[in-house]
């Protein structure tokens, strides 16, 4: 355990969180410094919630150095926790009422088109992630985080998904691999995460564990716990091979995602705009998804700037059968779900089948006809799932049916 | 001398000194209520058998021409902001009064940047006694720490025009750094090296200045074609190696805005706009610095040419983006007070569509009208917003003055104001219960657009009429200023000693609020 602990970021273009110094000391109680960028409108709120949470995890003298640079109060607990967590060994945590619009559950059909990956240490980023309206966030405790931020960026994540209002997107946790990755769980299960992302997925057994030990921090927690869904990623030669197997390998796997860096990486060659050196892999994963009854979910596209390219990129996506993909920014979003969202074209076919479906029932008729055509119950159940798809994103009226009846 | 005196509660529940540098003032009486009457100032007689017949009115250098003019303490001297962080010339102005030793001279700078921030030394050492103007920066700090000596007092671009005009405001000397001029004093800004775009907050100086001496890094034989400013108004030509960094003039806030909320804000205004059917074939718009506005400028133009539409004129300050509306036949005119990047110079230089306008065809409150009343969608920031749609955009929440006001309070007399805003700027709150310092009355504002949500004026029951079906989200302010609340905790109002420190001037001369001195 270290002697002075500190977290939070600080510099240049660093916004909404807090760098903080923690030192034990043997007297002279808490030596509070405290340097705000907001000090005049919560210097007193700062100093009330920083004496509060040492007197919570019974230090009584320290020096304690705050250089906020606007944190909001769940970033400064986190960083504060973190702080005292690195030089005591204490199971107390400093928790923030549950933010009540935060206690909402997500089903497994849900539309998972866009989900957009925030790194789990910049708190900046969380605050409004949720007025882009993605389907899902990720708060990324993976990749984004440098391996010395591992331990204070827990904290940030299990504060983000109590206190930041994420305006009803899917809450969604990328864990790291491994051990790490499960004791990650712990600071997720009880605060109603909606999804993990497990990475570098190559066997079902890797499901199966962080099954486990979201069964045991259920059993442990007094909160209320919605179903925890789970969207592994394949990464590899070997996550492709076992694409299936691990779709299938448990009822709370909801959708099946790739990851093009690392795989392409594996496969020892480079990712093209084309992507023809991923195509048997995107298929496999969408093969698999599809087979397991699951969602197909791509990878991200990583040029920000480029808005054309991505749409052409989403399009090839639809066109393999995925049903969604990732995002790095929150302008990516509109481009993919208008693109994933039914065309015009798509709809009118679909209106006419399910027109023809709902004529037939009433005719008390098992066979639907279009004109001369009978048209087979896969074909309804897809036009079924357009026209309700074109409904939720605002493309066709709840009621068309009876302006339909009219013409 | 005291600084101000006999305070008065004025027509804003505002406490307003009426006694300013010891020269009377009138406090706010509310929008179009003040109505000042008699004759406005006159200026010095001028014969033109005192100028030379050649022509000829150059000076050797900057500091003879300060002599000929006869700087001496207590004067107004006047300069321009047309380079906005790259000017070169009002700093060794004060270098040269320091170094004669004057004492107590009043700055009236149409705007201050970054680059006069050295001048806190002559308003430390007495050279300057005060600023009316804007207060910027560190001389914004500078002042709200109570150090400077007079009382700074702010004023908008029209309000600048109209102090001149009526009196208030008497400039002794006016300096004119002008891109290219001929001897003869005809000035203008759209050519040579450190071309930066129209002379127009130059013109009341011209005009009503005891003296006018024109800098210039450029001299042409005469004529200087175009003439912004007339040479007649114009007593000595001071040629210097360089008035301006051109590349200065581009400031921060004018290029469009990459961040993903400031994206949304811009959207969502230019939604609002169209869906509240204030976009039409013909209609105008103001457009700003400031990358959200900037921003909502190239969703209007999406708009405009799906429609095949034409907005008749769009206001500038221009930029890039507005001068590519220009050409590409989507806007007819810009009328434009300033260019905010070279582009928009090279475009007034050479399209007779882009026209230059100054503070008096623009804003100012002793014409015989104006064109801000004319124009139907204006977009503007803001630091603070309050329940009652008051804006400020002088002070921080912390209290500090930190900009100045432009042409902001002008142009709230557009048909419709609109001012998207983040709810809270990290942990600072924008929407507040009363403004920290008041610019704006609220009835001149419309709508606050915020990433959480868009609150429409209740005097605006057209507006609210038509976006009764919108599915983008409507608040009520109070809504609105609760959530940011709820996020960022309730915020602590900054502590004031009750010394004021400056003004702030409405467009009409009367002062609208004060600005006290911070208790640190």
């Amino acid at each position: 355990m270290a002697e002075v602990a500190t977290t939070g970021n600080k510099g240049k273009g660093i916004r909404s969180d807090c760098f903080v110094t923690l030192e034990l000391t043997t007297e002279g109680g808490i030596q509070l410094q405290i340097e705000s960028k907001v000090g005049v409108m919560y210097g007193e709120s700062i100093k009330k919630q920083a004496l509060e949470m040492m007197l919570f995890f019974g230090i009584p003298n320290a020096k304690l150095k705050l250089e906020d640079l606007g944190a909001l109060p769940f970033v400064l607990a986190a960083r504060i926790e973190a702080a005292v967590k690195k030089i005591i060994k204490t199971e107390k945590e400093f928790l923030l009422p549950f933010l009540e619009s935060n206690k909402y559950s997500t089903t497994r059909e849900r539309n998972r088109f866009s989900r957009l990956y925030l790194p789990g240490n910049s708190p900046a980023l969380m605050i409004n992630a949720g007025v882009h309206h993605p389907d899902g966030i990720i708060l990324d405790l993976e990749d984004a985080v440098a391996p010395e931020k591992k331990f204070e960026a827990r904290f940030l994540v299990r504060n983000a998904l109590r206190s930041v209002d994420f305006y009803g997107a899917e809450r969604m946790v990328r864990i790291n691999q491994g051990e790490r990755g499960l004791e990650d769980l712990e600071y997720l299960v009880p605060h109603n995460v909606n999804l993990i992302l497990l990475p570098k997925c190559e066997y079902p057994e890797q499901i199966h564990a962080v099954n486990k030990k979201i069964e045991e921090l259920v059993h442990r927690t007094s909160y209320i716990v919605h179903p925890v869904w789970i969207m592994p990623i394949i990464e590899s030669a070997l996550g492709v091979v076992n694409a299936y197997s691990i779709a299938s390998s448990a009822d709370n796997v909801v959708s099946l995602a790739i990851g093009l860096e690392d795989y392409t990486a594996d496969l020892g060659t480079k990712r093209t705009t084309e992507g023809t050196e991923s195509f048997f892999a995107r298929s496999m994963v969408v093969n698999a998804a599809r087979a397991a009854g699951i969602q197909p979910i791509d990878s991200v596209f990583s040029d920000i700037a480029d808005i054309e390219a991505l749409r052409q990129n989403v399009l090839r996506s639809k066109a393999l059968g995925f049903d969604g993909m990732g995002c790095i920014h929150p302008r990516q979003i509109r481009v993919i779900h208008d693109n994933f969202a039914p065309t015009s074209d798509e709809v009118e076919k679909a209106k006419k089948i399910v027109f023809a479906f709902h004529e037939a029932e009433k005719k008390g008729l098992g066979v639907v006809a279009l004109g001369n055509k009978m048209i087979d119950p896969p074909v309804v159940k897809r036009a079924l799932n357009t026209i309700n798809l074109a409904v939720k994103m605002n493309k066709l009226a709840e009621n068309w049916r009876e302006c339909y009846e009219q013409i | 001398m005291s600084k101000y005196d006999k305070l008065v509660t004025n027509a804003a529940g505002r406490v307003v000194p009426t006694i300013i540098n010891g020269k009377p003032a009138v406090p706010y009486m509310g929008v179009g209520k003040y109505r000042p009457e008699g004759f406005k100032a006159s200026t010095r007689i001028a014969s033109c058998a005192d100028y030379p017949d050649d022509g000829n009115k150059v000076v050797p250098s900057l500091k003879e021409a300060l002599v000929l003019a006869g700087l001496k303490d207590g004067m107004c001297i006047s300069t321009h902001h047309h380079f906005r962080n790259g000017d070169l010339v009002a700093v060794p102005v004060f270098d040269i009064a320091h170094e004669m030793g004057i004492k107590d001279l009043m700055w009236l700078p149409s705007a201050s940047f970054p680059c006069h921030e050295v001048l806190t030394k002559y308003l430390e050492d007495g050279t300057i006694d005060h600023i009316e103007g804007s207060m910027n920066g560190a001389l914004g700090k500078f002042t709200s720490e109570g150090k400077m000596k007079g009382l700074g007092v702010l004023r908008s671009h029209g309000g600048r025009y109209q102090s001149v005009q009526d009196g208030e405001v008497h400039i002794d000397i006016a300096v004119i750094a002008a891109p290219t001029s001929d001897e003869f004093g005809n000035c203008n800004g759209v050519n040579g090296p450190t071309a930066c775009g129209p002379l127009g907050f130059a013109l009341a100086d011209a005009q009503y200045a005891d003296h006018v001496i024109v800098v210039t890094d450029n001299l042409v034989k005469f004529p200087c074609i175009p003439w912004q400013i007339n040479g007649n108004y114009v007593d000595y030509v001071v040629v210097m190696d360089k008035i301006g960094i051109a590349g200065k003039i581009v400031s921060g806030t004018t290029e469009i805005t990459k961040s993903p909320d400031r994206l949304l804000l811009a959207e969502w205004s230019a939604q609002f706009c169209d869906e509240a059917g204030l976009i039409y074939d013909g209609f105008s718009f103001q457009a700003g610095a400031g990358g959200t506005a900037l921003s909502i400028g190239i969703y209007f133009a999406d708009i405009l040419r799906e429609r095949k539409w034409k907005a008749r004129f769009a206001r500038g300050g221009s930029n890039k983006y507005l001068v590519k509306m220009l050409e590409e036949g989507l806007v007819e005119y810009i009328l434009d007070g300033q260019t905010f990047d070279l582009e928009g110079v090279r475009s007034m230089r050479d399209n007779p569509h882009h026209v230059m306008t100054t503070p008096f065809t623009s804003y100012n409150y002793h014409g015989k009208g104006n064109f801000s009343s004319l124009v139907d969608i204006v977009i503007l920031g803001a630091t603070e917003v309050d329940v009652n749609f008051n804006a400020n955009v002088v002070t921080h929440s912390d209290g500090y003055l930190l900009h100045g006001i432009g042409g902001w309070m002008n142009t709230l007399f557009g048909k419709t104001v609109i001012l998207p805003v983040p709810l809270f700027r990290d942990r600072n709150p924008v929407i507040r219960d009363e403004v920290t310092t008041l610019c704006g009355p609220g009835e001149l504002i419309d709508v606050i657009v915020t990433e959480r949500g868009i609150a429409i004026n209740p005097l605006r029951t057209d507006l609210i009429e038509k976006m009764k079906n919108t599915k983008l989200p409507i608040r009520t302010i109070q809504e609105l200023k609760d959530e940011a609340e709820k996020i960022c905790g309730i915020p602590e109002k900054p502590k004031f000693t009750d010394e004021i420190v400056a003004v702030v001037k409405w467009v009409d001369g009367t002062v609208i609020d004060s600005v006290y001195k911070v208790d640190k």
